[in-house]
């Protein structure tokens, strides 16, 4: 569903990623982990069309879409969610949601019909499937993180994606919020049938669900394949934890 | 579970006895404060409800003044027609200078909006052929307004004003309208859009919001109705002049906006209303009036960031609790 | 073909007011570039500057050297003014919109200029050119007066020590980081505000003393401050906002377009100006030297 060819990208002299290659299989769950500043955020912003890159490209759904603008990507089916939660502060959860049911159906340009009552089903069903039906009416910026990473999703799954990325989606969160943020992350994918790709910094997460594994340090991928055979690389382990060779 | 009252009606009603109170001055006031409103509210569909903050929008409010000041005064154009074409000429400069200043964001896009407001003034004040130049071009006539005294023939309320009184009218039911038109936009899905571009511009990329294009929208819708009360205040100004679209004029009503609460929809036009009777008020006693008005700005921005209606608004929410506990 | 002493003269006119812009200019282009605050009130304090040296010379009264106690008088005393406006009142609404923070720069000049017109009136007023520097030199065929010698040297050794202070001392290269990432710089355990006050402190000195060095050669009148604000904008803007080189570089520009502008097209030169400033937001908002947005 997903190609990455020889992506790269610096900024100034500091080259962020350089030549990224991997595929994401429709249906597969996928994770791409590394250090810090190995580059994830970069790349997935590069996927997403929020920067250029300088060379390569990406294919979806074998269409070449190097290079689209965010808003036209979401439009073919690509889903995002942010590292740093990335919501819409002053406006209610239902509104946040509905926003996006409201882009995504067409509705955007429309100056006559009130936007108050527009997707209301839709809406309700979707946060009840994130279980944030009760909160609906709350500001979402008062929201707590875990609260609104859960919103995050729902505003993600209202562009009714094929593929969504998500980036470190559970950040910040206990033990216990990552499993159940984790449950309920593969419960949507299969329901809905996404594929999903994913980095994380929590390696118990990883590879627990990731079928699909991408290596990236210092901007280049260095393994790829099954978790196990992640698992045993020799490069993987000394950048990991630090064991020479 | 309150009788909602329908607080703009009541107004409005209230705003068309304003001339049988018999006072030239009220009148006066009132058309002045419905004109500014309208100014106001416009800018605060670019800043309150896009995020946008324009210091040019004087800009268009002169370009709607020329715009129906020419037509009317040299070319003898009536005013069913030169009133929206200064909606129209404002909209117009609003799509080539917006188109450029939308690229920008924040402090860039604040000085674009400066600049290009700055140039409009700049060839008000030297045209002389077109715009009459430094003196400007006093003396717009009134529109005629025979067709209302025939009206006032067959019902008695409508006859017997003066003609300032006959343009009050006027203004009111013009405003009333770009008030409903307003109201609409901010309601509808496209306004809902412009606040989420307002409250997080990446998430809306994200969702599908194609962000340039819609803040291209919004500043030309508000060019528009900028340029309509700039049609108003030419001829109730009895006169348009190039000071119309300096910045001080963009700073006025951006203080407006504020004071009155850019994020209530009526917020801007209580600001309206709010700084010109205290500009009428202090003006007659002093003429330190900058310093006034600085001063309540700061108070403002310390204090009441909600301005007006946020103040208000907490007060009733403070009250209503209240009761609702006892 | 005009004559060499006539290009000659206009050139150095160009030069001076490019130096004096440069002056007070760089006092706004540091304190955007650190604080990220466009300070409106700029002008004001230029103006202030200005009626400061008038103020301490009618104290002062005739004297050797009198005049300089003026200038650095009237530059410390708007320094003061800037440091208190910093401390008490600015350094709350960081936090905050960026709109709050221009419109209280805004409210700043409305409220200053008029206590400056409550102060000296509304009368113009002007201050002697120090003994030193009255009279004038022949170089070229061109009358060129002292005073604008020594604004033209003045200029040049501000902005040498200016670069100094920039590249080797360790506040220099707090600004300089500052400039670029504020919140490593918290972070680094370094007094954020305190760096702030001293900057702003710093940039309304260089304000003041423009005003107070502009005192014997421009009249001192209400309306001086958004004059000089405008211009002071679109030397920022051609040169890079936050950029130190860029404001020398947008100072000379445009006093040269400027100086030979008028000459050409007068009926054009305030449109001119201003179509200068959108020009380059259109074409490179970050301007000459300034950091491509991102």
């Amino acid at each position: 569903m997903l190609e990455v060819r020889g992506l790269a990208k610096s900024f100034g002299g500091f080259r962020a990623v350089g030549g990224v290659s991997f595929d994401v299989p429709q249906g597969s769950i996928g994770a791409v982990i590394g250090p810090n500043g190995a580059g994830k955020t970069t790349l997935f912003n590069l996927i997403t069309g929020h920067i250029r890159p300088d060379a390569g490209e990406v294919k979806f759904k074998g269409r070449n879409v190097t290079g689209i603008a965010p808003h036209d990507l979401c439009r073919l089916g690509m889903g995002r969610s942010f590292q740093r939660t990335n919501i819409f502060p002053r406006l209610t959860v239902f509104e946040n949601v509905q926003a996006a049911y409201v882009c995504h159906r067409g509705r955007g340009w429309n100056l006559f019909d009130r936007v108050g009552p527009l997707y209301r089903d839709e809406t309700d069903e979707l946060l009840a499937a994130v279980g944030l039906r009760d909160r609906a009416g709350e500001v979402a910026g008062l929201l707590s993180h875990g609260g609104q990473k859960q919103l995050e999703l729902a505003i993600a799954l209202a562009l009714e994606p094929e593929i969504l990325l998500l980036d470190e989606p559970t950040a910040g969160m206990s033990a216990g919020e990552t499993r159940d943020s984790i449950a309920l992350i593969e419960r949507l994918a299969r329901s809905r049938n996404l594929t999903l790709l994913f980095t994380e910094h929590d390696m118990d997460v990883v590879f627990q669900i990731a079928q699909r594994i991408t290596v990236l340090h210092q901007g280049q991928v260095i393994a790829d394949g099954a978790p196990a055979d992640v698992r045993r690389n020799p490069d993987v382990r000394r950048v990991y934890l630090g064991e020479r060779e | 579970m309150s009788a909602r009252i329908p607080w703009a009606l009541v107004v409005l009603a209230a705003a068309f006895l304003v001339p049988a109170l018999g006072s030239r001055y009220y009148t006066f006031l009132a058309n002045d404060i419905a004109i500014w409103a309208l100014f106001a509210m416009s800018l605060n569909l670019l800043v309150g409800y896009s995020g946008l903050v324009s210091f040019g929008h004087a800009a268009y409010f002169g370009i709607g003044a020329y715009t129906t000041g020419i037509l009317m005064k040299k070319l003898g154009v009536p005013f069913l027609l030169a009133f929206p074409a200064a909606g129209l000429a404002a909209a117009l400069a609003a799509l080539v200078f917006g188109f450029f200043c939308v690229r920008l964001t924040r402090i860039y896009f604040a000085m674009l909006t400066l600049a290009f407001a700055q140039i409009v003034w700049a060839i008000c004040f030297k045209w002389n052929e077109v715009t009459g130049g430094e003196q400007g071009m006093p003396e717009i006539p009134y529109p005629d307004f025979a067709w209302l005294e025939r009206a006032g023939e067959l019902v008695p309320l409508l006859g017997g004003w003066r003609t300032a009184e006959y343009f009050y009218f006027v203004t009111l039911v013009l405003v009333a309208a770009s008030f409903w038109a307003l109201r609409r936009i901010v309601d509808s899905p496209f306004g809902r859009m412009l606040t989420t571009i307002r409250e997080n511009p990446e998430r809306a990329e994200f969702i599908g919001v194609n962000v340039r294009r819609f803040e291209l929208a919004a500043f030309v819708l508000a060019g528009t109705f900028a340029g309509l009360a700039g049609g108003l205040f030419g001829i109730f100004n009895r006169g348009v002049f190039p000071d119309f679209a300096y910045w001080n004029k963009s700073a006025e009503v951006l203080i407006m906006t504020l004071l009155g609460g850019m994020h209530s929809f009526y917020g801007p036009a209580i600001g309206a209303a709010a700084l010109l009777w205290l500009n009428q008020q202090i003006v007659a006693y002093t003429q330190y009036w900058p310093l006034i008005l600085g001063t309540i700005l700061i108070v403002l921005l310390f204090a009441f960031p909600g301005g007006i209606a946020g103040a208000l608004g907490a007060l009733v929410h403070g009250v209503t609790a209240r009761l609702r506990r006892a | 073909m005009p004559e060499l002493s006539f290009v000659f003269a206009q050139a150095v006119s160009g030069l001076t007011t490019a130096m004096f812009l440069f002056l007070i200019a760089s006092g706004l282009s540091l304190i955007f570039g650190v604080l990220r605050v466009l300070n409106f009130a700029h002008g004001t304090f230029y103006m202030l500057g200005a009626y400061g040296a008038y103020q301490f010379v009618q104290w002062l009264g005739p004297g050797p050297g009198m005049f300089w106690i003026a200038v650095l008088g009237a530059a410390l005393g708007v320094a003061l003014l800037g440091g208190l406006v910093e401390r008490l009142l600015l350094r709350h609404l960081y936090g905050r919109e960026e709109l709050y923070q221009l419109l209280f720069t805004y409210a700043l000049v409305l409220v200053l200029s008029d206590a400056a017109k409550i102060v000296w009136g509304t009368q113009q007023k002007g201050i002697t050119r120090p003994p030193e520097l009255t009279g004038s030199i022949s170089l070229f065929g061109a009358t060129i007066p002292y005073y604008n010698l020594f604004i033209l040297a003045l200029g040049l050794a501000v902005a040498a020590a200016f670069w100094l202070i920039l590249q080797r001392t360790r506040m220099g290269r707090l600004i300089r980081a500052a400039a670029l990432d504020r919140e490593t710089l918290g972070a680094l355990g370094v007094n954020v505000s305190a760096l702030y006050t001293g900057v702003f402190v710093l940039g309304s000195f260089l304000g003041g003393l423009g005003g107070a060095l502009v005192a014997p050669v421009r009249t001192i009148v209400p309306g001086m401050d958004t004059e000089i604000i405008v211009e002071a904008f679109v030397v920022v803007v051609i040169g890079g906002l936050g950029s130190f080189w860029g404001t020398f570089l947008g100072a000379l520009i445009y006093g040269q377009v400027l100086s030979f502008g008028i000459l050409f097209f007068p009926r054009f030169s305030i449109f001119a100006v201003f179509a200068l400033m959108a020009a380059v937001l259109i074409v490179r908002p970050w301007g000459l030297l300034g950091r491509p947005l991102k």
